[in-house]
């Protein structure tokens, strides 16, 4: 079954259509792009997708649900973590502490359970400070496991960012910009690092900038212009589309 | 970490079993005392301000609401203490919750001004409401009973609030070492990222609100039992000021700085008080260079300090 089902999707900032019918859909296992020049719409659409924003048109559908407008939490409830273009990380907790917040919707969230330090929350609580160590050493920020958010580097807060998303155990991942700001070896990592998510149950879709990382991970990408979806289709069907390479690179006379 | 805290709490048992022996008369005793409370509630307010980021310059209206509802029950109907206190604590749940969802939508000054007239209604109500209050006058507080018997010596009240001290710096650190302690930090981090990975940002601040405001009102209550007489200065502006200001001094999101914080600012004035006259000033200047050079307050700042070295 299809994962998400995006239909005639619209956003009107007053008068303005920064998304403007989208259309499109996301297979589960598969690595899914969107790209497009700046103010294309990518970062509302992901805004959109994940309930950030309210929709002023059209259908968000996970599998056969429809979940348009749902606000973030519920989304979350049902599968749904992302990470943000300019980060979202909490800057006055640890890292680890960063990463386990991300698993808050499996964890037993009682005040007076927590005051009293039960034994169920102390063996859960280890228990996910394991996982969350994991994940940090998955996502290639092991040396940073004693550390304090404040402390670290930008290009390792990305990947802390990606650690709490997956540790949130999501069907659907979406990354913004999970490339951006990063050096060579770095955005090399990052690609290695999401190609591997399908294969642990996680279905991917990313707005990137960095040609050479959407045309080498991609199954599918869908390309907006101005808001509107201009080419959708297999990387090699993208990158011989001609309106893509007009938008791209402008054409002369146009 | 663990470690760290383990330690941090022998040590605040051993100096509260100390300074029975070290205290030469009973107004130090007194001075402990309300030390020590001012810290039970500061802890308290510091889960909602430092850990969770929401501000709140109203929190003495729910002392308040506590020290009347126990000063009026007890002397006009007759409760005992505890179930007056119980009454008060309903009370201030009640309006923290009838009040929370519309309020905690608010963020940054437009929320310390919501709780800023919140508490300021609360302390016009007790001024002005004479018949019940005893108005500007204030009311007289009979002794406090735990299971028929009553706590009146200094040494026995001494035993008392050290114990609930201890007690709630040790509810308080395990709270923030736990999934809802982190959740409510999330959301002082970024509420975005609390509210994508799961996090009901409105119910997790309506809770806390709701849980201080209840926890203020019972130290309201064991205040006014303490004091034998409430005025309603206790609910007051300048009041709430005064326990935001420990917060603040103390170190935002610390246990111990809300301690250190509460020891500051009600044992100096007294020591200042030398000063004849000059007190406030000298105050003022001692709280003007904590802030610039210890801007996030004395317990962080110190503890950063010292892990660089």
């Amino acid at each position: 079954m299809t994962l998400l089902t995006v239909s005639n999707l619209t956003k009107s900032f007053g008068g303005v259509n920064a998304v403007e019918d989208v259309s499109f859909a996301v297979q589960p296992g598969t690595i899914h792009a969107v790209i497009g020049p700046n103010g294309a719409g990518k970062t509302t659409l992901f805004n959109l997708i994940t309930g950030i924003y309210t929709p002023s048109g059209g259908r968000i559908q996970l599998e056969d649900k429809d979940v348009t407008g749902q606000a973030p939490e519920s989304l979350a409830k049902q599968g749904m973590s992302r990470t943000f273009q300019n980060l979202q990380v909490c800057m006055n907790m640890s890292a680890i502490e960063n990463v386990m917040i991300g698993a808050h919707l499996r964890l037993n969230q009682s005040l007076f359970a927590a005051m009293l330090r039960l034994p169920s929350i102390r063996t859960n609580d280890k228990k996910i400070r394991e996982e969350a160590a994991e994940l940090m050493q998955f996502v290639g920020v092991g040396r940073y496991l004693d550390a304090h958010a404040s402390q670290m580097p930008y290009g390792s807060l990305k990947r802390l960012e990606i650690a709490r998303a997956l540790a949130a155990k999501p069907r659907l991942l979406l990354l913004d910009e999970p490339a951006a700001g990063l050096n060579d070896t770095e955005t090399h990592e990052v690609d290695e690092l999401i190609q591997k998510l399908p294969s642990t149950g996680v279905t991917v879709v990313l707005v990137e900038h960095d040609m050479k990382l959407v045309m080498n991970i991609s199954d599918q990408i869908l390309v907006l212009n101005y808001g509107r979806r201009l080419a959708e289709g297999t990387p090699q069907e993208i990158s011989a589309n001609p309106e893509v390479i007009a938008a791209y690179l402008g054409v002369e006379g146009a | 970490m663990r470690f760290n805290r383990a330690i941090s709490l022998s040590i605040l048992v051993l100096v509260l079993l100390a300074l029975p022996f070290v205290l030469p008369n009973a107004y130090y005793f007194d001075l402990a005392i309300r030390t020590a409370i001012n810290a039970i509630v500061v802890i308290g307010l510091n889960l909602l301000i430092g850990y969770t980021g929401q501000i709140s310059l109203g929190h003495a209206g729910f002392l308040g609401i506590g020290a009347y509802a126990s000063a009026i029950l007890t002397t006009r109907y007759g409760l005992p203490s505890v179930l007056a206190l119980l009454a008060g604590a309903a009370a201030s749940g009640l309006l923290a919750l009838l009040i929370a969802r519309p309020i905690l939508r608010l963020k940054g000054h437009y929320l310390a001004m919501a709780t800023l007239g919140l508490g300021i209604i609360i302390s016009i109500v007790l001024v002005n409401e004479v018949a019940l209050t005893g108005g500007p006058d204030g009311v007289s507080v009979p002794a406090f009973e735990v299971m028929g018997r009553a706590i009146t010596s200094e040494r026995q009240w001494y035993g008392l609030i050290a114990t609930l001290l201890v007690l709630t710096t040790w509810l308080a650190l395990n709270l923030i070492d736990s999934p809802a302690g982190r959740a409510l930090q999330a959301i002082h981090g970024s509420e975005t990222a609390a509210r994508v990975v799961g996090v009901d940002a409105t119910s997790v601040k309506v809770r806390i609100f709701v849980f201080s405001a209840v926890f203020t009102s019972i130290m309201g209550s064991i205040t006014a039992h303490y004091l034998a007489f409430v005025t309603p200065g206790l609910a007051g502006f300048f009041h709430s000021i005064e326990l935001v200001t420990m917060v603040v001094i103390g170190g935002m999101a610390s246990v111990f700085g809300a301690i250190v914080g509460a020891v500051l600012l009600t044992a100096l004035p007294q020591v200042l008080a030398t000063f004849e006259g000059w007190e406030t000033v000298v105050f003022g200047i001692i709280l003007v260079v904590t802030m610039i050079f210890l801007p996030r307050g004395l317990v962080p700042t110190l503890a950063l300090r010292w892990r660089r070295t």
